[in-house]
């Protein structure tokens, strides 16, 4: 518990991802108006990727967190990713 | 400045009330073990009510034709005994009850990480079972959907689904916490000394069994919040008539709910990797396989769930995919089995009732795991699905394994959690009654699988009728072992025999502790030297 440093996030770079979170959000509607068949599910899974290591980076400090709690948080989405992949293997073969 | 309250050390947990009396010093209690037992009897409470339906149903069946009730009250009568079954029952089951009351012990702690948390839990587990049976009592008539509230006609049907709905999404409340409770107390509150290959198998296996948990329980939230917002606003994700698939019910229902037949199984099988050992009083054998065995279940078990759906009209590619995954998971269950077996070899072995318990779990449950091949394997399973065979199958696997594993480990832990050894004569009798009764009630059903009778039908062809009255008869029989075990239990919490500290001779933590624990379990929290280990006999 000693070695944790304690952080403190100065509000402009909140303020600064707030704008980036709300940017992302309107190009995840806007990527739905151009017409990229197959791939605009990817489109809007890259934005929220996005949005998500934001969120988990700053906002829920991982950035200041030991790299086992990354490490585990990585695994999560990999294996996020993965159930997703896999979901696909049927639709795009359907 | 806040004053601390000096809880004696020689007080055990059933006797110590705290600041409150009677029924709410337990439903206020934030100790894990009143937790534990708050769960036990809202789950025998429930396990109950399923217990009666699923007699009713075998009733039913006894006869082609109508038996004692009509086809929709059938319907009904499968789908609740499948939603308490499945949501009440067997999920919460062992890391509720037992996982609740042990782990802290186990790893010598005195409490979870969130004890407040814990007591939550609990009570979104109330809340859920009275969502659910509201959904029976009041409204437009009983859901009729099954279990799985398959699309469309889980938005089509005009019974009084969104109660049940909602108190499913709330008991997954209830499980989310609990597992995130238990990854913390795990991280956290070890024992000094205990690292992680010298804990218990216990709570290794419900480390698998809370990230799962605390993984795949939204995504099953998220989808019956979907079905509710079709229901209510027709927004289209599953309805193919305003451009939904309802395929894409099936994948997101089963992500989360083959995951959780792994939060089913995973703390069944620890119960039974501790259960071996001590009655072998031998070091369980594979300790590390066992381990690396959990968490490989719990991992691949991520990507099986496509094999509930081969005949539902995915590509292929997806169900090659699904096909080969699903094989794969069976190769750490088969290390188990190998290791407890090994366990056994040239072992003194002492056939006391938790370990009648214990290997009748691995009989059963390797006929329930031979049986998924035929349904893993792509053309059997075209062949079989939606039939008896699949009935028996899970009932073999959820009931045989779940069911086995609870018995042997209440057998196992009951002197510890009460204070109290119950009559051995009568626990072997009820035993016996309930493994013979299990094994003629499910077993006829891989024989009509096979010769085609469909599921969830109240009716069947004269051909079936035979295999039918034998599987009622055994239903019958198993109940009334079930009623003995009960009895016997209940009966030995007031008038048992007062229980020893370690009366099986077992080497893990919670022998170490009065009968029953006091309410912080250790007056000084245990420390592990280098040598010591959970099994080192």
């Amino acid at each position: 518990m000693e070695k944790e440093k304690h952080h403190i996030v100065p509000y402009k770079i909140y303020f600064y991802i707030l704008i980036a979170l709300i940017t992302f959000t309107f190009m995840s509607i806007g990527i739905t108006k151009v017409n990229l068949h197959e791939y605009s599910v990817l489109g809007a899974m890259i934005f929220a990727t996005l949005k998500s290591i934001l969120v988990l980076t700053w906002f829920m400090h991982l950035k200041f967190d030991q790299p086992f709690l990354r490490f585990m948080v990585g695994f999560v989405f990999l294996v996020f990713l993965a159930v997703i992949f896999i979901t696909f293997l049927d639709y795009y073969y359907r | 400045m806040q004053t601390v309250t000096q809880i004696p050390h020689d007080v055990s947990y059933l006797d110590y009330k705290g600041k409150y009396k009677g029924i709410f010093s337990w439903i206020f209690s934030t100790d894990h073990k009143r937790i534990s037992l708050l769960y036990l009897y809202s789950m025998l409470t429930m396990f109950t009510v399923g217990v009666l339906l699923g007699l009713a149903m075998k009733l039913e069946l006894i006869a082609p034709g109508k038996t004692i009730m009509d086809p929709q009250t059938y319907n009904a009568v499968f789908t609740v005994h499948g939603v308490i079954m499945i949501f009440m029952i067997v999920i919460p089951g062992l890391p509720a009850v037992f996982g609740n009351f042990m782990l802290p012990i186990m790893i010598g702690a005195k409490d979870v990480a969130f004890p407040k948390v814990n007591l939550l839990s609990w009570y979104f587990y109330v809340l859920g079972a009275i969502l659910v049976i509201s959904s029976v009592l009041f409204g437009n008539g009983t859901p009729d959907t099954g279990w799985t509230f398959y699309a469309p006609y889980s938005f089509k049907t005009g019974t009084n689904l969104l109660p049940a709905i909602f108190g499913a999404f709330i008991l997954g409340f209830s499980s989310i916490l609990t597992g995130l409770n238990f990854i913390v107390t795990i991280h956290r509150m070890r024992a000094p000394g205990m690292t992680w290959m010298k804990m218990p198998l216990f709570p290794w296996s419900l480390y698998g069994t809370a990230w799962i948990q605390l993984l795949a329980t939204p995504v099953i939230g998220i989808t019956l919040v979907l079905v509710a917002l079709e229901r209510i606003f027709g927004i289209g994700v599953f309805d193919p008539t305003l451009g939904g698939d309802p395929v894409l019910y099936q994948h997101l229902f089963w992500i989360y709910s083959h995951p959780a037949v792994y939060v089913m199984i995973l703390p069944a099988m620890g119960a039974i990797s501790e259960i071996i050992p001590t009655f072998s009083q031998k070091h369980i054998f594979g300790y590390r396989a066992i381990i690396a065995s959990t968490l490989a279940i719990a991992f691949v078990g991520y990507f099986v769930w496509g094999h509930h759906m081969f005949t539902s009209g995915m590509s292929g590619t997806a169900q090659y995919t699904f096909s080969i995954l699903t094989f794969l998971v069976a190769i750490p269950s088969a290390i188990k089995v190998f290791n407890w077996i090994s366990t056994m070899h040239k072992a003194s072995i002492n056939p006391e009732i938790p370990f009648l318990w214990a290997v009748t779990f691995i009989f059963v449950f390797m006929i329930g795991g031979l049986s998924g091949l035929v349904l893993g394997a792509l053309a059997t399973d075209v062949y079989v699905h939606d039939t008896a065979f699949v009935v028996a199958h899970f009932h073999f696997i959820v009931f045989g394994g779940v069911g086995f594993s609870f018995f042997g480990a209440i057998h196992y832990w009951f002197p510890k959690m009460f204070g109290r050894m119950y009559d051995k004569v009568w626990a072997k009798v009820g035993w016996a009654f309930f493994t013979i009764g299990f094994l003629t009630l499910y077993s006829p059903m891989f024989y009509l699988g096979m010769l085609g009778m469909p599921r969830r039908y109240y009716d069947y062809l004269p051909e079936f009728h035979a295999a039918n009255i034998l599987s009622s008869l055994g239903s019958w029989v198993m109940t009334f072992g079930l009623l003995i075990v009960v009895i016997n239990l209940f009966r030995s919490v007031k008038i048992g025999a007062i229980a020893e500290i370690n009366p099986w001779n077992g080497k893990t933590l919670e022998w170490t502790v009065p009968s029953p624990p006091p309410v912080e379990n250790f007056e000084e929290i245990p420390v592990y030297g280098e040598k010591d280990g959970p099994y080192e006999y």
